[in-house]
């Protein structure tokens, strides 16, 4: 994952998130938030008596009706500030893209040549010409030629990427910047609705629609409220009927300490929060009902190659072919491989130091490397004596050699067959007109995915692996990996059948995928995650977009949808357990005076009835910015089994919920208890 | 001696749920069985004469209006029948036509099972109207929340669509549970010296010559379904406490087993229906945790006495006696009026106007959480909308969109469960508090200060709790009450069910969730925890304030 993304927070954001503060006061954006509504309108009362309090005939200390307005408006701030604060990062990230959405000019292809125009003018269905060193004037699909594209401004990842036309990788992205070669692009979306103004839209929060968990809860919260606010109503005509008068301040206390003041302040902003975790992570959610789809996932499929296993890409063995010794082969593949960085080129490195085979390093030295390249799929290195040695896919190898006049051994292609049979990739060595022997890549569980998978089961996942190779291949594999189960030579179209039986047996499904042909599945399946360097098709089917194009990925969004989940309920818990100790506080405060006798209830020994009040409210106020931290970053996830899981939250949030207010209120009333 | 009683009777509970819950489950499950040959002639007898041919599942829409429709109907019947008494037979004593106001209440109140009673049974009611109007509601409400309680549970374990034909759940309600068990209860009775008789009241003249008049009449067979259907109105005024009616400690054992053995047997029943017991045990161990610690409050109150009192130097070895029976004593008081309240029946065997401030508070805690059993279903309805709050609420802390028997909880359902738990409240605390402002309400309350508090509070608590005791005291038959409380008994009753039951037509069509380790459980030790905790947090809370004016003020002052 890249560092540049990782915004923290920056004195700016917290600035612009004070100022939003303020704004966010608005009664009509208030509405939308009944919890929060409630104390503004209790504010805005308090206020009114503080100011008039002859009209309201009010006999209270003003100091205390002043106190308490203040108390109710900071918490209302709190609130505020807690879901500016989460938005902020997301506009902060927002801005960034929108620098690299600048206006560039587009070589239009237009009958009878080419013309000029600003990106903004560019329709579906334009095709413009892009050369080395341009900005991709917008979303499109390469028609034509292959080029190198620096995908920086998206994925924050710095080495650029091939693109072709035709295949999984034809589709580019506007605002990206092409490196080398020259592509014409059929442009794919009309203004606005690129995916980098979705991107932005997406980050920024201005689309963001409440899950259908968030509706539950705040369904909850809502009724909650009512019934506290019927409770303080009516307490007022039976205190009456035993002489005990109420004021109109001290009963708002009793309703804002009462009513869930603690989730509803920070319900939105766990909810940004956990989009952003997502984004943070380089995975671009579409929703937010996707990243909670991803707690609920009972089954992951995972595609083999590039997820599970680095994808044929590591040298097991070297086999010769035409009479030729291994040594001699393990020798110019070395050679070949001296200065090539891919990972192919590594591992032939690494397996001749496993195999403890030893070649003359000094017949590269001042040699010229030849890189790998999309057309000629071989890499390799001109010695300084005249011979070229190549290394690469064997037919395109093949027609090296003939083109030299070489003949081809003939226990070649018996050879690479028997590679391709076990599920391997063959390539073939090559010095000037004769052809060695073959590279026997294999494909290799990526170090860590048994843990990973491990972990999966302890959270109740299930992993299937699909994957193009033999039933045997793929049964070792799946050994390797420890996945539950595997679909063996698997079509596009098993995957979605897969899909489909999981989810009529009411399992959520997950899947990654790339092609134009996993679109369906990645529709289908509740949680499609998307790799950048997909097809357009794939991306638009998915609900979610990888911008590292890093498949493995999809099993951290899974524990941050769990984490978006748990943080929720942990914070709601939290917030309803705390209004025990409130009632310990404001009950006995309320009646005390009237009724002696209650101060048996005081068990918290709080200094007096106003004190007890204002520190039940300062508590109740104070809880919001001392928990936004926890918010922002989410609980602490680590796989384990929903029951100690939910023991151990229990115990924090639950029981914790309980006590932490009998001693912060405590606290609190010894520092107010020194004024009243 | 007390407490071995009150141990005897809960082993007694403790062993028969089992058994009872499996016959029970029987009844209902439609499953072909044992049973149907005593019983399957009669049903098929009631089918053929209501034109009930097919049975066939209803949707919760079709079930709810069966139920309204046929509840309708009744209360049209009863109606009628009240204003009309006087001139219908079996009216030995020549009781008049019952007052409009107090018709309303009356039919209201035994159609919602709730049995508040305006009015006395020895002078307000024909022989006629107790058995045709009372006893004839006694079992249609008791059957109603029966069928709905199980629909219900079909709804939350079951797929498809329908929850079960609620006309045939009616049938086999009267025929296999309330008609076997009222005829063995009545007969005991009336073993145990309860009358039952059409002769007219006696009148006697007694050994200082006084002439002396002694209400008698059909009483064992309303008593026997007064608690076998949770229903609790008295044949008598004083209820249960009549010698008549509850002669001596073992007529009272029966009344107490009769009136909370099914609601006892209930959670056992869903756990069948759910294919695992435990979830019922879970269920039942949280009522019944509640259930003890009610009942220890209320007997160690009640025994500790009365201060006040005490101070006097009166003796107090036997605890508070003031409206307690003498040939029953505190323990089997206490434990009567924590069953009758906890099993929302309302009957009463001591008056719990003049119980101890916290043995007062028992009571109408118990109704305003109305979870601890609960009346004929109503109760373990209730206790399963708090096990899915609960779900809700902690569910997310697994990490998964709450899920509860492998359905999701989404907005639908919270919408109508936030229904539900804001109508309780409202429908208490409202009242009270416009009963606390009008002088048509403050003119009942007899006894001021903070236990007239209690008094309407409790009045409004049983009436929206379908309980239906008193905590008399409170001059409550005026239209004032009659109207006010028959409007809270409907409220109560009505509005709730048909929430849930939107639920359970919710939750019934929903896909199921394979549960895995990942899986939220509500079947352990720790979702027992959750659920009382839900239960005090959500469901107590909310009256607490109201109820330290009451009960707990009362308690600190008296001294």
């Amino acid at each position: 994952m890249s560092t540049q993304r990782k915004s923290m927070l920056t004195s700016g954001m917290v600035r612009s998130a004070i100022k939003d503060s303020f704004v966010k006061l608005n009664p009509l954006t208030m509405m939308k938030n009944p919890v929060m509504f409630v104390v503004e309108a209790g504010t805005f009362v308090v206020l009114l008596m503080t100011v008039f309090p002859g009209y309201f005939d009010t006999t209270d200390d003003i100091g205390f009706n002043v106190t308490v307005f203040l108390i109710l408006l900071f918490t209302v701030l709190f609130a505020n500030f807690a879901e500016a604060l989460a938005e902020g990062r997301g506009k902060a990230q927002a801005n960034t893209l929108k620098k690299t959405k600048k206006e560039v000019t587009a070589n239009k292809v237009v009958a009878g040549g080419v013309k000029s125009v600003p990106s903004a003018e560019l329709r579906k269905g334009d095709i413009v010409i892009v050369s080395q060193g341009e900005m991709i004037p917008g979303d499109g699909e390469v028609i034509e030629g292959i080029a190198s594209v620096d995908e920086s401004a998206i994925t924050g990842e710095s080495a650029p990427v091939i693109k072709e036309a035709g295949g999984d990788f034809s589709s580019v992205t506007g605002g990206t910047r092409v490196v080398s070669d020259t592509i014409r692009v059929r442009i794919t979306t009309d203004p606005g609705e690129s995916f980098i103004d979705r991107m932005i839209a997406l980050v920024e929060g201005a689309k963001r629609q409440k899950t259908p968990n968030e509706l539950a809860l705040n369904t909850l919260l809502s009724s909650l409220t009512l019934i506290f606010l019927i409770v303080v109503v009516t307490l007022a005509p039976i205190a009456k009927y035993v002489n005990i008068e109420l004021q109109v301040p001290v009963l708002i206390a009793l309703l804002v300490c009462l009513i869930p003041t603690t989730i509803g302040g920070l319900l939105s902003a766990i909810g940004i929060a956990g989009m952003d975790r997502v984004t943070q992570f380089n995975v671009l959610a579409m929703s937010g009902k996707a990243v909670e789809a991803a707690g609920d996932i009972n089954t992951m499929i995972l595609d083999k190659t590039g997820t599970i296993t680095f994808g044929n890409r590591m040298a097991s063995e070297f086999i010769p072919v035409g009479g030729e010794s291994e040594e001699r082969v393990a020798e110019w593949a070395a050679v070949s491989s001296l200065k090539d960085d891919t990972p192919e080129g590594r591992s032939v490195l690494e397996l001749m130091k496993t195999n403890s085979l030893r070649y003359d390093e000094k017949v590269a030295v001042g040699g010229e490397f030849i890189e790998f390249k999309a057309e000629t799929r071989m890499s390799g290195m001109d010695l300084k004596d005249g011979r070229k040695v190549r290394k690469g896919a064997v037919d395109s190898v093949k027609k090296w050699v003939a083109a030299q006049g070489g003949s081809i051994p003939s226990d070649l292609d018996a050879r690479t067959d028997g590679i391709a049979r076990e599920g391997g990739t063959p390539l073939a060595v090559a010095i000037d007109n004769r052809i060695l022997g073959l590279i026997y890549l294999k494909d290799t569980v990526k170090p860590g995915m048994r843990d990973r998978f491990d972990q999966l089961r302890r959270m109740g996942i299930k992993t299937i692996m699909c994957t193009g190779d033999n039933p045997l291949t793929a049964a070792t594999i799946a050994l390797e990996a420890g996945v539950d189960d595997f679909i063996a030579e698997s079509k596009p179209e098993d995957k979605i059948a897969v899909i489909r039986r999981e989810q009529a047996e009411g399992k959520l499904v997950a899947m990654t995928g790339d092609g134009t042909n996993d679109a369906p599945a990645l529709a289908q399946a509740d949680v499609g995650l998307a790799m950048n360097s997909g097809t357009t098709a794939a991306k638009e089917a998915a609900n979610m977009v990888d911008l590292d194009s890093d498949p493995s990925k999809i099993i951290e969004v899974v524990a941050i949808g769990k984490q978006l989940l748990m943080t929720r309920g942990a914070l709601t818990t939290f917030s309803i357990a705390n209004d025990i100790a409130k009632y310990f506080a404001i009950i006995p405060a309320m009646f005390t005076l009237a009724i002696p006798e209650m101060h048996v209830l005081n068990i918290m020994g709080l200094g007096s009835p106003m004190s007890a009040i204002l520190s039940a409210l300062i508590f109740n106020a104070i809880i919001i910015p001392l928990l936004i931290p926890l918010a922002m970053r989410g609980v602490a996830y680590k796989p384990m089994s929903a029951s100690r899981l939910l023991g151990r939250n229990i115990v924090v949030y639950g029981i914790g919920g309980v006590i932490v207010p009998f001693i912060g209120i405590k606290l609190i009333d010894l520092i107010v208890h020194l004024w009243v | 001696m007390g407490v071995l009683q009150i141990v005897i009777v809960l082993a007694v509970v403790f062993l028969l749920v089992k058994p009872l819950g499996t016959y029970v489950y029987h009844v209902y499950s439609n499953e072909p069985n044992r049973t149907d040959r005593i019983f399957g002639w009669l049903e098929r007898f009631i089918y053929a004469l209501i034109g009930l041919k097919e049975r066939a599942g209803m949707t919760w829409k079709k079930y709810v209006l069966s139920f309204l429709l046929t509840n309708i109907v009744f209360v049209g019947l009863g109606y009628l029948l009240l204003r009309i008494q006087s001139v219908l037979p079996l009216n030995p004593n020549g009781i008049g036509n019952m007052e409009q106001t107090l018709s309303f209440n009356t039919i209201i109140s035994f159609m919602t099972n709730t049995n508040l009673q305006h009015y006395s049974g020895e002078s307000g009611l024909s022989y006629f109207s107790q058995m045709i109007v009372i006893m004839m509601m006694m079992f249609t409400s008791a059957a109603t929340g029966f069928s709905v309680a199980i629909a219900f549970v079909r709804g939350l374990t079951s797929k498809g669509k329908t929850l079960g034909n609620f006309f045939e759940d009616f049938v086999k309600s009267h025929t296999r549970i309330f008609f076997p068990a009222a005829i063995g209860v009545t007969l005991i009775l009336v073993a145990l010296q309860v009358p039952q008789t059409f002769d007219p009241t006696l009148t006697v003249t007694t050994l200082e010559g006084a002439t002396q008049h002694i209400a008698i009449g059909p009483v064992a067979s309303l008593e026997s379904i007064k608690h076998l259907g949770t229903n609790g109105g008295g044949f008598f005024g004083v209820n249960s406490a009549h010698p008549f009616e509850n002669p001596n400690g073992l007529t009272n054992v029966i009344e107490i087993l009769s009136m909370w053995l099914l609601p006892a047997s209930l959670p056992y029943v869903y756990g069948r229906f759910a294919k695992n017991r435990k979830q019922g045990w879970v269920v039942f161990s949280a009522m019944m945790t509640l259930f003890i610690a009610f009942l220890v409050v209320a007997y160690a109150s009640e025994m500790h006495g009365n201060p006040a009192i005490n101070a006097l130097g009166i003796d107090h070895s036997e605890g508070s006696m003031e409206g307690k029976e003498v040939r029953l004593g505190v323990a089997q008081s206490a434990l009567f009026t924590t069953v009758t309240t906890a099993a929302t029946t309302g009957s009463v065997d001591n008056m719990h106007d003049t119980l101890t401030p916290l043995g007062g508070m028992v009571p109408l805690a118990e109704m305003m959480l109305n979870v601890v059993f609960g009346g004929k279903g109503v109760g373990l309805v209730n206790m399963l909308m708090y096990a899915i709050l609960g779900v809700f609420l902690c569910g997310l802390m697994v990490g998964r969109t709450p899920e509860f028997l492998g359905r999701k909880i989404e907005p639908k359902e919270m919408k109508l469960i936030a229904v539900a738990i804001l109508m309780h409240p409202l429908i208490i605390l409202a009242p009270t508090a416009i009963a606390f402002v009008t002088d048509l309400g403050k003119g009942a309350i007899t006894n001021p200060g903070f236990h007239g508090i209690s008094q309407v509070l409790y009045e409004y608590t049983s009436s929206a709790a379908n309980n239906g005791s008193g905590f008399e005291g409170l001059a409550d038959n005026t239209s004032f009450w009659n109207i006010t409380t028959g409007l809270v008994m409907l409220l109560g009753r009505y509005i709730s069910m048909i929430a849930m039951m939107a639920v359970a037509g919710s939750l019934v069509r929903k896909q199921w969730v394979p549960e895995t380790i990942g899986t939220f459980r509500t079947d352990n030790k720790l979702f027992y925890g959750i659920l009382i905790g839900t239960v005090l947090i959500i469901g107590a809370l909310t009256f607490l304030p109201t109820v330290v004016l009451g009960p707990i003020a009362e308690f600190l002052t008296l001294r």
